[in-house]
């Protein structure tokens, strides 16, 4: 699966807002709305369905990066976005360290596969510290809308 | 004594081997000083590292060979086996997913 699979182009964001786990998700959250993905009735629902995720054991993964996720019924196909924090945010992280980089998932129920490829590809991606680096140092939407085409395209991903 | 022994195991989970079973596998193959590789498809990788594990998007019904190599080798892998024979703790939120839960994992 590629990024181009799953990441809503318009609802990148380079600078994130937010100070926390949940102000990060809720704007997360609202750029996909925004981006006309979600529904807008749908915000609070899946806001709070990400926190609950959050609560069973924090996704954090390490290395700067969370990959806050849910199961919901509003979307029929998988859907995401991602986005930079340039200060860190606390998420509880499974190394402690703030988080920079941020991949959010909406999935639909009841397809554990398209979750499980979309995973792979943003930890197949985040082994490599250029990607990361790149990922960081991003000035705008666009750059980070390149770099993961650069991903995309480099043929690594299944 | 540094010999390598291996298991296999299989994903029973019906979510495959997602963020939450891959850092729970991460952090007991962390916790012996044996060295713990995952062996699947033609991909071989860390199992002490959880980009590592989801990079093999593991479905349910996935064959994983586990083969751990160091001192306490045997007793890694009986815990690593374990967990998947256990379904990482998965049974209770299967149970409630299927009442109709939102969020899930």
């Amino acid at each position: 699966m590629k990024f181009s699979d799953f990441v809503a182009v318009d609802a990148i964001r380079s600078h994130v807002d937010a100070s926390t786990k949940e102000g990060v998700i809720r704007e997360m959250v609202t750029a996909l709305v925004d981006a006309g993905r979600i529904p807008a009735a749908d915000l609070e629902g899946i806001v709070k369905a990400i926190l609950k995720r959050e609560e069973l054991g924090t996704t954090g993964i390490g290395r700067g990066v969370a990959v806050p996720h849910t199961k919901h019924p509003s979307v029929d196909r998988l859907v995401g976005t991602v986005a930079v924090s340039q200060e860190g945010i606390e998420f509880e992280s499974l190394d402690g360290d703030p988080v920079h980089l941020l991949f959010l998932l909406v999935s639909p129920p009841e397809q554990a596969g398209q979750h499980l490829r979309a995973l792979e590809n943003i930890s197949r991606q985040l082994r490599d510290d250029a990607f990361c680096r790149v990922l960081k140092a991003a000035k705008a939407p666009a750059d980070i809308q390149h770099l993961l085409e650069a991903a995309d395209n480099h043929g690594m991903v299944s | 004594m540094t010999d390598t022994i291996s298991s296999e195991v299989v994903v029973g989970m019906k979510q495959g081997l997602h963020a939450r079973p891959a850092d729970m596998l991460a952090r007991e193959a962390r916790k012996w000083q044996a060295r713990v590789e995952l062996l699947c498809r033609s991909q071989r990788v860390d199992g002490k590292s959880i980009l590592d594990i989801l990079t093999l998007a593991a479905e349910e019904g996935t064959r994983i060979v586990v083969e751990v190599t160091g001192p306490d080798a045997r007793e890694a892998l009986a815990a690593i086996v374990r967990l998947f024979e256990t379904h990482f703790n998965e049974r209770e939120e299967t149970v409630a997913d299927a009442a109709g839960r939102a969020a899930g994992p």
